[in-house]
């Protein structure tokens, strides 16, 4: 038995407006977290470049490193930093939904999930940092 | 003491007279014990019998009543009109899919995909009926009960931008539940849903926004198992090209 069909001339067809996005917060907050790939991703052309500048040199470098000290820079790269921040949360936010943990039976919750994985990711963080400083001095 | 009153503005559209939907306010006693469903089956009842909306259950099981309520998919039997009183409330047919009649929507693209992914246990060979049951452990068990508690209300589908967007997209509850299927230990049908589920009309899609989740009714979390999906997927696929020898 097939099931009834309606008349597909009458069915009124709702189009999605541009501005969905902007209808609900966790829209939003899921379109800044697609926006971030793009911050992130200048970030690294602007790398790229900057390691590029070693070809003419050392002098080319540091006068390119130097470029980007001015205040504009600087804000760019404040952008960048709290973009990547954000990139980073929703990452292992995404990965505790993914990652199903147990200890013997019991699930271990998503909220513990991330906190592990910000502690780790907090943690490696530091360490980077301590050698970076401790290779500089 | 004047009774307490509640407005609602319900879309309605009759596709004899209305060229598109218009939106028409209905003024209701106010009880505090009452849901959005209660309201309208007040308005179907006393004021305005064309009214057409689905229901059945009332009890947030036969996943019928799912519309929009102030903007957001809502089961109506679970939406109490305390929560927004005495705010007015918007009622409209669920976004997403096309309107055949005020709050009616057409469910027919949401049943063709449910069907596509087989959501049913298949065998490769059925055992006769005297040889027992398929057993289970509780731990097998576990891994796709949560899955199984989809009533297939499409509030899903109406929170979700990219099947809003991408229509062709297979959608949040059909995944889950060729997911469900695919986690059963007594199901042998995985290489007959792959090939939905793995297409690029269905988990690509997804981008995660996570919607789906937050409004299921039943906790099912269908981005859970979008994204899951996606993981044992790529690990299939690396292993093919790994270890292609491996193949079952």
């Amino acid at each position: 038995m097939s099931a009834v069909q309606p008349d597909k001339s009458k069915l009124y067809h709702r189009q999605v407006p541009a501005t969905w996005w902007l209808k609900k917060s966790t829209y939003f907050l899921f379109m800044l977290r697609e926006l971030s790939s793009l911050f992130i991703a200048l970030f690294l052309v602007l790398y790229l470049v900057q390691l590029y500048q070693l070809t003419d040199g050392p002098q080319a470098y540091v006068a390119f490193a130097h470029k980007l000290s001015s205040p504009g820079w600087l804000l760019f790269h404040l952008v960048v930093l709290l973009f990547a921040l954000y990139h980073s949360f929703t990452w292992f936010q995404s990965t505790a939904v993914i990652l199903v943990l147990r200890i013997g039976d019991r699930v271990i919750p998503r909220e513990i999930v991330t906190a592990l994985n910000i502690g780790a990711w907090g943690l490696i963080s530091l360490v980077i940092l301590v050698l970076f400083l401790a290779l500089k001095g | 003491m004047a009774e307490s009153t509640i407005r609602l503005n319900v879309t309605r559209y009759r596709p004899e007279l209305d060229r598109v939907p218009r939106t028409q306010s209905y003024d209701i006693p106010y009880r505090e014990d009452w849901v959005v469903l209660d309201a309208l089956n007040h308005i179907k009842d006393q004021i305005d019998g064309t009214l057409s909306y689905r229901w059945s259950c009332r009890m947030g099981v036969c996943g019928s009543c799912g519309m929009m309520v102030n903007g957001v998919p809502k089961l109506t039997c679970a939406s109490f009109l305390r929560d927004y009183y005495p705010r007015e409330i918007q009622v409209e047919p669920l976004v997403n899919f096309p309107i055949i009649r005020d709050l009616v929507i057409d469910m027919s693209d949401f049943m063709d995909k449910l069907k596509s992914v087989k959501p049913w246990i298949i065998r490769k060979e059925e055992k006769p009926v005297s040889q027992g049951e398929y057993r289970q452990t509780p731990a097998e068990l576990d891994t796709y009960k949560q899955f199984t508690q989809c009533i297939n209300c499409m509030l899903c589908y109406a929170a979700c931008p990219v099947y809003g967007l991408e229509p062709e997209f297979l959608g949040p509850a059909a995944i889950a539940l060729g997911y469900r299927y695919n986690m059963d230990s007594r199901d042998q049908g995985r290489d007959q849903r792959q090939g939905i589920l793995m297409s690029h009309d269905a988990i690509w899609q997804c981008t995660f926004v996570g919607e789906c989740s937050l409004v299921c009714p039943k906790d099912v979390d269908p981005a859970a198992a979008i994204q899951r999906t996606k993981v044992d997927t790529t690990k299939e696929w690396f292993q093919s090209l790994l270890l292609p020898w491996g193949q079952k």
